[in-house]
């Protein structure tokens, strides 16, 4: 099969997260009420409409520009330390993605390392923080591992998936020590992290949008 | 949810033009959601500040002559973006430099931190300061570290009043930081807050309860304890700002905030209160606020904070002023 992924398959993937967003809005706010200031459903679905907005209202050229453009949409509507983290997530991808019209696996495993590198290195996160990089650490050593080990791009993505559901469920044991969850100490025990949340929807939604296109 | 709106999504907006139509000698950009001064600031340096809104009148009411050049509304309880920050900077630079005035929360940091590389980038000299002077969260590496509260208000002031002052950047920003430095706070909540787009109140609080040490995002404080009295509570506050930073043998600039949903009758019962246990420690209140300065949305409670100052800093205090919730001496 062909292991390219195409700027469609990257548009379907961002409208799928755009939509998986809206859907579980309510559930992230609520997660985000019990250790946090209750906003970041709220907040993750503005960014996305307008990420959506953005793809339906023109041209995006390459993956590069498409990947740029969805990361300063997201900084400039998300606001917060979402918004600069997820835009990061993006840009990095974007400087880091070829100036072409379409990835494929190996780009774009380098593309999603390097933005969740951007995450790390502006959030100065690790795992264990109880932070979105709880899910998305995890997703990307999936991927590479399946990569590595021959699997396809789908079969790969789909690990990654799976690795960054069971990073987000992590985080409910463990105690804050990044962002606001943080004031709480060991009262933020027993709750999943809300960016831990809607980072595996991203990456669950990348997994789907892959699936639909090959079934 | 009662509350006094349109709806939440249009809530920051109309709340914008409200201000643009209250005060004349503000200009309001409603497509950056920023707030301009129209105060002169050729070749002087500016002061440009900004968080999530939800705590009127800090940001937006603390610009004007002696105070903030610009403030930036983020959306309720969520920072302003970089691009915000940057239109902001860009608006208010006349080559002297631009003062970022940034509460310690995750989200405030790293987007004006993209904003000031953005600015810099664009040739602007920018110069940040970071107020953390919330004792009610351990500073350490295993958390996000203090929260910024009261001491920001105090600081925009001072800074402010240098900035018009005509001194360097980076007189300012030495300044700024020994504010910043000297600042401790402390608050207690009776009532969570109520977010419009949540539309229930962020976490539920037994009628019998209050929680001390809250911030002022609706998340919840470092402990829940049985409500006090105006006595009991000025003494908790008091006890843990002195044991944190020594104060005795200081005139302060003192800080009673109500936190949006406290009467007025009340926060000067606290103060009284707060007055003579500083008066017990041989603390003088030089300079003191009461009202609602630093608030979250409609909670219930109050913030203390005392800032160590010295004959600079009490001159640049009276120093006139002119803002929407601040004004004297103009």
């Amino acid at each position: 099969m062909s292991e390219a992924l195409t700027i469609d398959a990257l548009q379907q993937w961002l409208h799928r997260f755009a939509f998986d967003i809206t859907t579980q809005a309510d559930w992230l706010t609520e997660l985000d009420s019990a250790i946090g200031d209750a906003d970041h459903g709220t907040n993750m679905v503005r960014g996305t409409a307008a990420v959506v907005a953005k793809l339906d209202g023109g041209t995006t050229g390459t993956v590069q520009e498409l990947l740029k453009a969805v990361g300063i949409t997201l900084v400039s509507t998300v606001g917060g330390a979402s918004g600069s983290l997820y835009g990061t997530f993006f840009l990095e991808m974007a400087r880091n993605s070829p100036s072409d019209v379409q990835l494929n696996g190996s780009e774009l495993e380098n593309a999603l390392h390097a933005g969740v590198n951007g995450v790390i290195a502006r959030g100065h996160a690790t795992v264990g923080d109880k932070t979105m990089i709880d899910a998305l650490e995890p997703a990307i050593t999936a991927l590479s591992q399946s990569l590595a080990d021959g699997r396809q791009l789908q079969g790969s993505i789909a690990a990654a998936a799976a690795a960054a559901t069971i990073g987000r469920d992590s985080t409910k044991p463990l105690v804050a020590r990044k962002g606001r969850a943080s004031y709480l100490g060991e009262r933020s025990a027993g709750h999943i992290d809300p960016g831990a949340a809607s980072a595996a929807i991203l990456v669950a939604a990348l997994a789907a949008s892959i699936g639909e296109r090959t079934a | 949810m009662k509350k006094l709106i349109n709806s939440p999504q249009t809530l920051l907006a109309d709340a914008l033009r409200g201000v643009a139509a209250a005060h004349d000698q503000l200009s309001v950009d409603f497509e950056n959601r920023i707030v301009f001064s129209t105060a002169p600031r050729e070749g002087r340096v500016a002061l440009v500040s900004g968080g999530g809104s939800g705590h009127e009148p800090l940001h937006s009411g603390f610009v004007g002559a002696g105070m903030l050049d610009a403030a930036c509304a983020g959306e309720i309880f969520t920072s302003p973006t970089p691009d915000q920050i940057l239109a902001a900077a860009t608006g208010v630079d006349s080559g002297a430099g631009v003062l970022f005035v940034v509460k310690n929360y995750t989200g405030d940091l790293l987007n004006f931190e993209m904003a000031a590389e953005l600015a810099r980038e664009q040739g602007i000299e920018v110069a940040s300061v970071v107020v953390a002077d919330d004792v009610a969260v351990e500073d350490s590496t295993w958390t996000a570290g203090r929260r910024g509260v009261g001491t920001t208000l105090i600081l925009e002031k001072v800074a402010g009043a240098a900035a018009a002052r005509g001194w360097s950047l980076e007189k300012v920003q030495v300044l700024a930081k020994r504010i910043a430095d000297a600042g401790r706070s402390m608050g207690a909540a009776l009532t969570s807050c109520t977010v419009p787009a949540v539309g229930k109140p962020s976490f539920d609080l037994p009628e019998d309860e209050m929680e001390l040490g809250v911030g002022i995002h609706g998340e919840p404080g470092r402990k829940r304890v049985p409500v006090m009295s105006a006595a009991e509570l000025s003494h908790a506050l008091v006890e843990s700002i002195t044991t944190d930073y020594d104060f005795s043998g200081k005139p302060v600039i003192a800080l009673l905030t109500g936190l949006g949903g406290t009467p007025l009758i009340e926060l000067y019962a606290m103060f009284a209160e707060v007055s003579a246990r500083l008066n017990e420690r041989n603390i003088t209140i030089a300079r003191s606020l009461v009202g609602n300065y630093v608030t979250s949305l409609d909670m219930r409670g109050c913030s203390l904070t005392l800032v160590g100052a010295d004959n600079e800093i009490l001159d640049l205090w009276d120093a006139p002023v002119n803002t929407p919730a601040l004004r004297w001496n103009d």
